[in-house]
């Protein structure tokens, strides 16, 4: 029987982590790399590998921790609470995943590169505004022995700093004739632009003009890019909503310290009902999304086959539980949570980009329905 | 204990052999399962052999000790015999509120002798029991009880009303709060007493509510004399169990909220009432996708709290969340269902049977065993410690 509940080891991992993080990588950390321009911390990066958390999900045999998703989820979550920025959710998690659907010394070597920190990637997947990869238009065309690409990638986390790069393209007719490309980054004919994110951190935009491939690039097979990506994007997905609740935990947590020291009218306003039960309803709808981020970690890890409705769930539900957070965030703490000097609208910038990322709610609640008879 | 496999593969037989067809409608509605108790007229024979079945291997009551007639089950097990009752779309056997509510009080706070005197009949549904707790002064405020309980030597006199007694009018006994001390300070004068309803002095009254139905009661007691050893726990300190068990409750109303539509999806039972010619409409759809995300997860989380409750670490105040969640959202399901129905669904005997009654009836479920107003503050008193 699947349980719910933190097992000893993942309660050491989540203890372990918030300990590293607090002292390594408070927000104040996250606001040096905004005001210094800097999207992501390669000396922590590094760090974190000798944790073994970038070989989280990586096999012992290539020198990885190989814990599994639910663990991913716990580190995420704890990264969620201080806006940690890394590489991790990319690379450790989606690349590492993706890498592992597949056999051979090349993809061996990749997930060795990985879990020492010394290898970063970014998943370019989408083309337009919302997410649906299945939509992907960016064209893999036969030319002699090899693939010609040519198209736009939008939306790229981490496409402006990573070592390589999985594409999507299509490379057929058919609905399904997809396949995933591992390439480096800065491969002749692909340009990067970085965007200039509301959350501050790494997103690029990706140009192919006549990007030359060959078959040795492809990671999987032929016209099968979603045997490969498909788990990439699920683990993907259930990491990013662990971090979205850490977020929504984070931020609620402040709040609350807030309503416990902030006097007005004379009295302290956590004495005030009407913000004590705004306060109650966001733990509560917390605590309810707690139970989906576990539950999709468990998936993962024991029937990963079956996980989709689990991981959707879990997105959706994180997506509207760190909404909620953040926005009730900034409206209890008032005026102090509209500047920029305090750390909520971070919390604020991060919850809006996430929630768009690996698909937005609706993209979510659309995988449930199909699961659940709508 | 039994290896899980074993033990599903035996009871699968057990089953097979023991479930009358009759009995394989799945349905759970209150009209239609055996409450039991001295009054109650089974409705079939198969009813009662049901009944008989499963109370002789302890099933009625799966978790309890054997020895108060219980089948001595851990959660694992009694999950699998929750699924396999599903799988062959079993009725309940037996609903009451002895199992739901005092069994378990009795099991933490009972003497030996009240285990053995009142758990057994519970569980063959002999004795059917009601909570005697809200009065009318004394709703979410319920440790204002004024029901008194004089000493009287060698038995209590008590004279008082209540209300909402769910079936007090069927009950043959109520488990109640009554105030022993008036002098001490509110929740330390209450006592956790047993009072047969067919004792002098003892009369209800049936409520007529919105939903047309009158499952809640006044009762009055008007010099009723009981026996002293009726009171639970000791004599000042019934707040005690009046909190376990207003927590447990708690739990069992949120549970309600996955049980009503028989554990099914949404989207399907939305789906029974569309017309297969045009698509849901858009908006409905949305809102009921929304709900079916949200329900879900309160599914995950409840049973998250039972996972630590079996690891014996308590569920404590987080039964608050668990009552305000699944009662709000049993709310929400219901207004789609009704949306959903369209004018269909006014019809208090058209084709979509007892929901328009099972709609109003949960407008009732935020308010019993705390307000969801109560719940919040107990939140954020308890949980997040607020000033209060």
């Amino acid at each position: 029987m699947q349980n719910l509940l933190k097992t000893d080891e993942e309660t050491m991992l989540t203890d372990s982590a918030r300990g590293f993080l607090d002292q390594a990588a408070p927000v104040s950390e996250f606001r040096k790399l905004r005001d210094s321009g800097t999207s992501y911390d390669p000396a922590l990066w590094r760090q974190m590998a000798e944790l073994g958390w970038a070989g989280i999900l990586v096999p012992e045999a290539n020198g990885g921790a190989d814990m599994g998703h639910a663990a991913a989820g716990l580190l995420a979550g704890e990264m969620g609470k201080t806006l940690v920025a890394s590489p991790f959710l990319s690379t450790a998690v989606m690349a590492a995943t993706a890498l592992r659907q597949v056999s051979g010394s090349r993809a061996g070597e990749a997930l060795t590169a990985i879990a020492k920190g010394e290898l970063t990637y970014a998943l370019a997947i989408d083309e337009s505004a919302k997410h649906d990869p299945v939509k992907a238009r960016l064209a893999a065309h036969k030319v002699g022995n090899g693939y010609q690409l040519n198209g736009e990638k939008t939306f790229v986390v981490d496409g402006g700093f990573a070592d390589r790069v999985l594409v999507l393209a299509r490379t057929g007719e058919g609905e399904t004739a997809l396949t995933l490309f591992d390439l480096p980054a800065d491969h002749d004919g692909i340009a990067r632009t970085s965007k200039a994110m509301v959350d501050a951190r790494d997103a690029a935009q990706l140009s192919f003009e006549n990007v030359a491939a060959t078959g040795e690039d492809i990671l999987g097979t032929l016209d099968d890019a979603m045997t490969v990506l498909g788990p990439a994007l699920q683990a993907g997905q259930a990491a990013l909503a662990a971090e979205m609740a850490g977020l929504a935990t984070g931020a609620f947590d402040m709040t609350v310290g807030y309503l416990k020291e902030r006097q007005q009218f004379g009295v302290t306003i956590g004495a005030f009902q009407a913000l004590q039960h705004r306060a109650a309803h966001l733990w509560s709808e917390i605590e309810v999304t707690a139970s989906a981020i576990t539950h999709a970690g468990r998936m993962l890890d024991q029937d990963p086959d079956n996980a989709t409705l689990a991981v959707s769930l879990a997105k959706a539900r994180a997506t509207q539980t760190a909404k909620l957070a953040v926005i009730e965030g900034v409206q209890m703490h008032g005026g102090i949570g509209m500047t920029d000097a305090f750390d909520m609208g971070f919390y604020m910038k991060r919850a809006r980009v996430a929630a768009e990322w690996l698909g937005d709610y609706s993209y979510h609640a659309e995988q449930v329905a199909q699961c659940r008879g709508f | 204990m039994q290896e899980p496999v074993t033990f599903r593969a035996e009871l699968q037989s057990w089953l097979a052999e023991n479930c009358p067809a009759e009995m394989r409608d799945g349905r759970t509605d209150d009209e239609t399962i055996c409450w039991g108790g001295k009054g109650w007229e089974f409705t079939s024979e198969a009813q009662k052999l049901w009944l008989d079945r499963m109370a002789a291997k302890g099933l009625t009551t799966p978790t309890w000790p054997v020895d108060c007639g219980g089948a001595g089950l851990n959660r694992g097990q009694e999950k699998i015999l929750l699924e396999e009752l599903a799988a062959i779309n079993a009725r309940p056997p037996l609903l009451s509120f002895g199992i739901w509510m005092l069994g378990p009080a009795l099991l933490r706070f009972g003497s030996e002798e009240q285990k053995q005197t009142y758990l057994p009949p519970i569980t063959r549904g002999e004795v059917r029991w009601c909570q005697g707790y809200s009065e009318p002064g004394a709703g979410s405020d319920l440790a204002s009880v004024q029901t008194k309980a004089e000493d009287m030597g060698d038995h209590y006199l008590i004279n008082g009303q209540k209300i909402w007694t769910s079936y007090a009018d069927k009950a043959d006994w109520i488990f109640a709060l009554v105030r022993t001390d008036k002098d001490a300070p509110k929740h330390k004068g209450i006592s956790f007493i047993l009072i047969d309803m067919s004792s002098a002095g003892v009369s209800t009254r049936p409520i007529r509510l919105i939903s047309g139905a009158s499952v809640f009661c006044e009762t009055f007691f008007d010099n009723v004399k009981v026996p002293k050893e009726n009171v639970v726990g000791e004599v000042n300190k019934g707040w005690d169990i009046a909190k376990y068990l207003l927590t447990h409750e708690r739990e069992m109303i949120s549970g309600g909220a996955q049980g009503l539509l028989g554990g099914r999806a949404l989207g399907a039972v939305l789906a029974d009432g569309a017309d297969d010619a045009a698509p849901m409409d858009a908006v409905l759809r949305a809102e009921a996708l929304a709900c079916e995300i949200d329900g879900l997860a309160v599914a995950l989380t409840l049973e998250r709290y039972k996972d630590q409750a079996e690891a014996g670490q308590g569920v404590g105040h987080a039964s608050a969340m668990l009552k305000y969640t699944g009662t709000e959202l049993n709310k929400r399901r219901h207004e789609l269902l009704m949306s959903a129905g369209g004018s269909d669904a006014l019809d208090w005997e058209g084709v979509h049977g007892s929901l328009p009654a099972d709609w109003l009836r949960t407008k009732a479920n935020s308010i019993e065993g705390g307000t969801s107003e109560v719940m919040l503050s107990i939140i954020s008193r308890r949980v997040l410690g607020l000033p209060g």
